[in-house]
């Protein structure tokens, strides 16, 4: 009796197949005048057993699938260890907020949007305005997020970030004063996590980064009353008359901020001599030491994060992981130019 | 090059302040444990393991609870950020099979904050975890390092020092091996087994030779802070009298 004409996974045989339809009934395998052929190798008609493994191993066996893979350099996603996913950054997406940015790291898409208001100065640095980063992760990130119950890792990344957005010195604070000890911007940077699909501190920085880019600091006057208030295209700008008789005009037009030493993140995985560039949520929820590293385009460390994990890391790991966040760092600067940005 | 760093209280740039830890203090709690660095004391109070493991962990290991109580005011995101980086570093290195299915409260209040708290709560919450008959693979040796703008590094700074800095970086190490085995037998990538950082978190711009100056001040200190646990494990374990 022939052989019946059967459909073989393709990621079996051909190993890292971006292709992510999986036949789901591997039982029906009689596909009248398939399209698919059976690739011609021998030990193919007697896997048919063993197909459907594959699936259920990645379940029931997820951390020896993994490093089935790792033998060979690569991963389940057909990505070399050391490669990041397809970044893409957008700009302007939120029209009512002063400045925003989608960023997207294969699945992961973080929006982020920047919404300006005046404040008084602290009193110890009076010439500064200040910076308030809030992250969000909705429901709708991912299955484990329910509502009412806010995430563990969300107060946490936007500590983080808060940290690594002021101590890298991306947005000088003294760009932010409107009127020395009387009126300051505060930026309200709000960032919603879409889709938590791993990476998240990374794709969080770099949607803030571009949000920061995209920003315009809105035209405002002092008014009669010491009060500032914001101004709208028709009319003028005006300084306070007692102070300057002559009418000096500081905000013409909307300006944007001037960003120094941008910094740029990348998150690793160890896992015993491997290190993986840039984790799925999968490869995280199986493999529990992640790295960030955090430099800026000089070349510094803005920041070296490892909470835990199963494996200790030695210097030579923590030079890989350097080493790759160094490249990853020129290609999300090489991103982010494409889009006119200093 | 063997120009030294003034230091308020004219400690050398590796000395740490003196250490103190007494354990076993509050007597309800399954293990508990206060440590003091100069200034700063942390106390810790361990309870478990509790049957049952919250949701989203996984049940087939035991999991680790950490409450951080600031000394004042409300607990934010500072508060939370500590407890995640507590909480991970205690789980890498608990033996989390013994007791599946588990959960070990691990409460940290702080009792003075003068510089280098991290470090202080997570030597504290080992002490605590040791106190309680946790199973461990290793204690975990938390250390923190500051780096002034000349590019010196300084151990263990106190609060004022830490806001001078242009940056620092807190270190957690595995204690030290004292071992029957020849030295350099136990070497994983050509380093000593304990030289492996289990967590590091830093603040402020450093270059790369400077955070590994930083690890290696952090692995000889640790070396230090071992000796010390060891000695003070020790000391109570000859004095069967003791509550």
């Amino acid at each position: 009796m022939a052989e019946p004409k059967c459909s073989q996974p393709k990621f079996l045989l051909r190993f890292g197949s971006l292709d992510t339809v999986k036949p789901k009934c591997f039982l029906l395998h009689c596909f009248e005048g398939a399209e698919k052929t059976v690739m011609g190798m021998p030990e193919v008609s007697q896997d048919l057993s063993s197909e459907m493994e594959v699936d259920a191993f990645r379940r029931l066996f997820p951390l020896r699938f993994f490093e089935r893979h790792f033998v060979e350099s690569v991963r389940p996603d057909a990505r070399p260890l050391g490669k990041a996913r397809d970044t893409v950054v957008n700009l302007g997406l939120v029209a009512s907020a002063d400045g925003s940015a989608l960023a997207k790291i294969g699945s992961t898409t973080m929006l982020a949007a920047i919404r300006m208001e005046v404040m008084t100065p602290y009193k110890d640095s009076p010439e500064e305005g200040c910076i308030a980063v809030e992250f969000h992760m909705p429901p709708i990130c991912s299955p484990i997020v329910r509502p009412g119950r806010p995430a563990e890792a969300a107060p946490v990344i936007a500590k983080r970030l808060s940290d690594t957005i002021l101590s890298s010195g991306m947005v000088d604070l003294k760009e932010l004063c409107l009127v020395k000890g009387k009126a300051a911007w505060m930026a309200y940077l709000d960032i919603y996590c879409l889709d938590a699909d791993g990476a998240l501190f990374d794709a969080a920085l770099l949607s803030a980064v571009a949000a920061f880019s995209n920003l315009e600091i809105p035209v405002v006057a002092l008014n009669n009353d010491g009060k500032i208030v914001t101004v709208t295209e028709e009319e003028e700008e005006e300084e306070d008359a007692a102070a300057m008789p002559e009418k000096e005009v500081v905000n013409k037009e909307k300006r944007k901020l001037k960003l120094a030493n941008i910094p740029f993140s990348l998150t690793c995985i160890l896992h015993k001599n491997y290190i993986l560039a840039d984790p799925t949520a999968e490869e995280e929820s199986i493999m529990d030491t992640l790295v960030t590293v955090v430099l800026d385009m000089s070349d510094q460390i803005v920041s070296i994060y490892k909470a835990g994990g199963t494996f200790l890391a030695y210097s030579s790991a923590i030079k890989g992981c350097v080493e790759l966040a160094r490249q990853r760092a020129k290609e999300l600067n090489q991103i982010l130019g494409e889009m006119d940005i200093d | 090059m063997s120009m030294d760093i003034d230091r308020e209280d004219g400690r050398a740039p590796n000395q740490l302040r003196p250490l103190a830890c007494s354990r076993n203090i509050l007597h309800r709690a399954h293990g508990s444990a206060s440590w003091s660095q100069g200034d700063t004391k942390v106390l810790v109070a361990v309870y478990g393991p509790k049957a049952g493991t919250k949701r989203n962990e996984n049940p087939e290991k035991a999991c680790f609870e950490v409450i951080w109580k600031p000394k004042t005011g409300q607990i934010g995101k500072v508060e939370r950020e500590y407890e995640m980086v507590l909480k991970k570093t205690l789980q890498s290195i608990c033996v989390l099979t013994v007791n599946p299915n588990t959960t070990t409260s691990v409460i940290v209040q702080v009792v003075h904050d003068d510089g280098s708290l991290l470090p202080c709560a997570v030597n504290a919450a080992c002490a605590a975890l040791v106190e309680a008959g946790i199973p461990m693979k290793h204690l975990a040796v938390a250390i923190c390092c500051c780096l002034a703008d000349n590019g010196y590094a300084i151990l263990d700074p106190n609060k004022i020092e830490e806001q001078k800095m242009k940056a620092f970086a807190c270190l957690v190490f595995p204690n030290s091996i004292l071992s029957v085995l020849p030295e350099g037998s136990s070497l994983v990538e050509g380093e000593p087994a304990e030289h492996g950082i289990i967590t590091s978190t830093t603040y402020g711009v450093m270059s790369v030779e400077d955070y590994f100056l930083c690890v290696e001040r952090g692995q000889a200190a640790s070396a230090s802070l071992s000796a010390f646990f060891r000695k003070n494990f020790q000391q109570s374990q000859r004095d069967p009298s003791k509550p």
